[in-house]
Formats: structure tokens, sequence, C-alpha cells
């Protein structure tokens, strides 16, 4: 092992776990607010392909995040509509916005599919994603709106009776992580596999999904466990490359076993989990009650 | 008035249906996008060029996305069920489900992609991709400075290992130095992570890139990073103009004519049909004049000559497997069913086949 092979793993991890950062950051703000959305992965494919269609058609890097976001903002204010106002289930809903997205992304992305572009450099984004879980950690526990925030995810009926709004709070949460899974989607494309494939996000918005959980709502822990699941691959790659005998099957299922390990843990203490899991988490909040 | 009308068009309606057949309808099961530019795109290119060649005698249809698990059940009955007289499914793990449904419908004929068990209406076809493999690695032992060669596996099915050993036994034949170091990804199609093992492979030292995947991920990682690769399924040339040394083709055009063909006439019968290069089936991209000296293109070419009239096989012994048990006898070639369950790596490739 010589340094330039650790510093090319190290770069490989970095790359390849930034999209993990973004989805799990924006999805456990969304949480911490209460609402449980699963369409991650289809947020990220729209986002995704909304990067990669204005970039080829106006050459900016600028305005195809821009774009992207701005996707991240719709796809999610279609979800915030449904569940804050129609009262839908968040679950059913979140799942609907998933398969919506896919359809939506591959009708959108035909015509794309196949066209070359030039990639750009991931390390803006790297970067970025250490400051936005920093400055999401900060805002939680070091400013009052992030406490109001955590108040509206623990318990709506008191937060209201406090006279915060629930619902224009958990709006705004659930579009900053729609804002963040679009980011990711597009980080993806342009970035990290510069190109458009239906589906190409391939299943990176269920591991965010399964990195809030494992990460017990807390958000450094989010960037760790990030880390531990997109470290595990890579380095698994590497073992195999080396020729050592190792079990590739296992450490493709091997975030999901991590996560479900993790429930384990902390529903075997009822403490723990009142602790970590916000209390009105996938409860609707009826206004006046 | 009414009633002659009603009569006449009835009439047409007859005249007509007896003067032009319906057209037989043929359906495909995919297990990607057609836009992959890689499997599923080549099995669309075949579909097209099928209904070039057919016109109105057939109409197709074809299902994308199709994972290999129960939801291809579902989707084979789905084209069973709507009158398909003719269906392909494109992929290995499409076999059980394949014959489920067969079962069902002894009246429609399947088609299996790389499988190897037939039924009365279930063929089997695959093409001899392991001769594009020999080629690859014989440009691979030239043109390699680093003797290390990066090897992206999906799944550890036979029609994988082939092209590994395939490519290692002519890649070791011209550079006895010549080290694989093998990533399998389990998957098909993942573009991250085919960038992620290509970018592995690389900095392990890797200065050729060769992918059993679907997508341009990793001949994209390898333009970036300055080394080669070849290409996967279908000519990837533009993607990596610097990278891309050739590619191994996938060409069912003319065999998907050919069996919409026979359904047409009512000649279909079940068979096991294994074309390379001598058919057309399997065929090498441009060889990259940019990056390879025209020496070796001709080599390449003169391989491909062999390959065509039978004085060349990948597989000619002697052979051994990595306990150093001989399993080609010298001057004989591998038996076609030895290559049909290839599941163990030929002496000289480290690691194992995982299981």
């Amino acid at each position: 092992m010589n340094l330039d092979l650790i510093l090319g793993i190290l770069q490989i991890v970095l790359i390849a776990t930034t999209p993990l950062v973004f989805a799990g950051i924006g999805e456990l703000v969304t949480e911490k607010s209460g609402v449980l959305n699963l369409g991650v992965e289809g947020m990220m494919l729209v986002g995704a392909v909304s990067a990669f269609i204005i970039l080829v058609i106006t050459g900016s890097y600028f305005l195809a995040f821009f774009v992207s976001i701005l996707s991240g903002i719709i796809m999610s204010g279609l979800f915030a509509f449904l569940v804050l106002f129609l009262m839908s289930n968040q679950i059913a809903t979140g799942l609907a916005l998933t398969i919506f997205g896919i359809g939506l992304s591959s009708m959108l992305g035909k015509q794309y599919i196949g066209t070359p572009i030039d990639g750009l450099s991931p390390w803006f984004f790297v970067i970025f994603s250490f400051l936005i879980v920093f400055l999401v950690s900060y805002f939680f526990y070091k400013t009052k709106a992030g406490l109001i925030l955590r108040a509206v995810g623990e318990s709506h009926n008191s937060a209201h009776a406090l006279g915060y709004s629930v619902i224009k709070i958990r709006f705004l949460s659930i579009i900053f992580g729609g804002s963040m899974c679009a980011l990711a989607g597009s980080y993806i494309s342009i970035c990290y596999a510069p190109m458009w494939q239906e589906g190409m996000t391939a299943g990176r918005g269920w591991i965010a999904l399964a990195l809030v959980v494992f990460a017990t709502w807390k958000p450094e822990r989010v960037l760790i466990g990030a880390y531990i699941f997109g470290g595990v691959t890579i380095l698994q790659m590497n073992l195999q490359a080396l020729g050592l005998r190792f079990p590739g099957q296992f450490f493709s299922m091997a975030p999901y076993v991590a996560t479900i390990i993790v429930l384990v843990l902390i529903s075997s203490n009822k403490l723990r989990i009142k602790l970590s899991a916000p209390a009105s988490l996938t409860i609707p909040f009826y206004k006046g009650r | 008035m009414i009633r002659i009308i009603t009569f006449l068009s009835t009439f047409l309606v007859f005249a007509f249906g007896s003067a032009y057949a319906d057209p037989k309808k043929v359906g495909f099961i995919y297990i990607g996008p057609p836009g992959d530019h890689g499997w599923t795109y080549m099995h669309d290119v075949g579909r097209k060029y099928m209904e070039s060649q057919l016109g109105d005698s057939i109409t197709t249809t074809y299902l994308e996305n199709i994972p290999e698990n129960a939801d291809a059940v579902r989707a084979i009955r789905k084209l069973a069920d709507s009158g398909h007289d003719l269906i392909f499914t494109t992929s290995f793990n499409y076999m059980d489900q394949t014959h489920e449904v067969a079962k069902d419908f002894p009246d429609i004929k399947f088609e299996h992609a790389t499988g190897y068990i037939q039924a009365d209406n279930v063929a089997t076809y695959s093409a001899r991709f392991y001769e594009g493999r020999m080629i690859e690695g014989h440009i691979a032992g030239h043109m390699t400075e680093t003797n290390t060669i990066g090897y992206i596996a999906s799944f550890p099915i036979p029609e994988v290992v082939r092209g590994i050993n395939a490519f290692y036994l002519a890649a070791s034949k011209v550079n006895p130095d010549i080290k694989m170091k093998i990533i399998w990804v389990f998957t098909w199609y993942d573009p991250g992570k085919e960038a992620d093992a290509a970018n592995t492979l690389i900095n392990q030292g890797a200065d050729i890139i060769v992918q059993h995947t679907d997508t341009y991920a990793p001949c994209q990682a390898a333009q970036k990073a300055g080394v080669y690769a070849f290409g996967q399924a279908s000519n990837q040339e533009e993607f990596c103009p610097d990278a891309h040394l050739t590619s191994i083709e996938d060409i069912w055009g003319p065999y998907y004519a050919e069996r919409a063909k026979a359904v047409v006439d009512g000649t279909w019968s079940s068979g096991d049909t294994w074309d390379g290069m001598d058919k057309g089936m399997v065929v090498m991209s441009p060889y990259n004049t940019k990056l390879m000296p025209a020496s070796l293109i001709q080599e390449a070419v003169n391989m491909e000559v062999g390959i065509k009239d039978g004085t060349i096989h990948p597989f000619t012994g002697p052979i051994y497997n990595q306990a150093g048990e001989l399993v080609v006898a010298e001057g004989e070639v591998a038996p076609d069913g030895m290559l049909l369950g290839m599941n163990f790596y030929v002496q000289g490739i480290d690691g194992e086949v995982p299981q």
C-alpha cells in the first residue's frame, strides 16, 4: 500500500458518497419536521434529468443546477401540498412521488439519452456537502428557528399552541429536502457519471432514506453513515481488485442490513427511540384541534 | 340503406381479411431501457431491423426495464395474454420465468437470449461474444504498459466468466506478464457504480479497462483518467474517443428477422442458436486508428478472418484451470458444453469466481 493508492481510494470514496450526503441531509431535515417523504429516488431522478437537459440546451452549468433545484422544489412542493393541505397519507404519497419521478424523468430524458456532455469537476460539491451538514447541524442545535423546527417534528400540537405555523415550517422543510435531493441527482448526471440514463440513480434514494434511520436523525451521523456506506462499497471493490476472496454480494446489501440492525438497536430501548426519532413523524397535523 | 352499407362493409372486411392475413405480433422483454447504448440498445436495433425487413407482416411491442424476478413473469404473461405470437426474452435470468409462462401458452413461440434450456415452444439463442473478447485480449496484451488489465464483471454466470477467460488466454499469449484485476459489481446497470469500479481499477494501476456491464460510464472514466478502454455491446467511440479501442457489437437483427419470418410462414421450430463472427452476429467496432498502431489493427483483422473461417478458436488447448489441471488438451478446442457451463477461471487469473 503506498500513499498514492490510498489517496486515490479516498478520492473515489469522496466522489461516490457525496450524492448520499446531499439526499440524506435533505431527507433528514424533512423528517425532523415530522414528515416522511419516500419520494427521494423520484426527486433525484427528476433533478438529474432536468440538470442534464438544461446543460445540453444552454451549456451553462449554473443554469443546469439552478433549474434542477427548481425541479426539486416543484416536486417536493407537490408532495407538500398533498400531505399538508389535503392530508393524504405520507407513505403512499411519497411512494407515488418516486414512481411518478421515475416515469417523468424517463419521458423527459428520452431524446437526451446518449448525448455526450462535458462533466463538471465534483470537488466544489464534495466540499459543499460537508459544509451543508455542518450548517444544518448548527441550524438545528444553535438557532431558535432550528429549535422550532424540531419542536414541530416532536409535537406539532404543542408547537401550534405556542403560536408557530406548523404547516409553514413543514412546507419549508419539505422544500429544502426536495432541493437537496434534486442537487444530489444533478451531481450524479453532471459530475459523477456525466450522462443521462433512465433510472441512473440506481437505488441511491433508498439508501439515503435508510441513512437517516441509520443516523438516528442526527446530521453529523448522516455524514458518518454515508461515508461508512460509500466507503464499504469502494473498499470491497479494492479488495476484489487486489485479488482477495471477497463476497461482493454481501456488500451490495450491507447498507440495508446495517439499517435494519440500527432499527433493532434503537427500538430495543424505548427511551432511545424517543430521543432520536421525531415523535410526530408521519402523523398528519389537523389545524384547530 | 343502412342494411346495404352494413352488408357491404362486412363483405369488404372479409374480402380484405382473406387477402391480408393478420400481422403477427412480436414482443420483446428488455432488462434495461433501449437507450442504454449497450445490451438493450442493440436488441432494440435488432427489433427495428426485423420491422424494416418484414414490413406489414408483423407488428412489434417491447416492455423495458423488467427486473429479473417475479415481475418478469407478469410482463411475459402480459405479452402472451395480449395475443403475441413470438416473444423474445432478452436476458439470461429470465430463464425460469420464460419457461413458466411458456408452459401455459403452448401455441406461442418463445425465444430466450443466452439461455441453455429449450422446450417445444422455447428456443434459445446467443452470440459467441467470447470471439470478440479474444481479439480484445490480444489488443490489450500489446497496448498495456503497466501489464495490468482492469475487468468490470457483472454477475458470475458462464457468459461473463467465458469472456474473462477468453480475454486472458489471448492477452497472456502475447504478454505473459499480464495481470488481471477483476471487480464483480453485481449489477448490469448502474452508471455510478460502474464508474467507481473503473476508477478503482485505474487507481490500482490498470491502464486498460474492459467491461461486461451495460453503460458507457467505464469508458468515460477511462477517457478522463487517460487510459484505454473497450466499449460494450455497441460502438461507444463517440462517448470516449481518446480511450475507446474497439467494442464487441451484438448484431441481433438478421436472427430476429429470420425467426419472425419463420413464425409468419409457420415454419418455426425450437432449437438452440449460438452464432459468432462467421454469421455476423458478433462484429468488432472500427478499430481506433488514432490510438492503435496499424500493424496491431492488421493482426486484429487477421484474427477476425481466422475466427470466421474456423482456423482460430479462442479456447484452443492446452488450457489449465487454476488448480493446474489440464481441461483442454493440446491441439483440441473446448467443446460447446464446457463453454456453456464455464464457471472457473483459467490458470493465471487471481482470485476465484464468486459463488
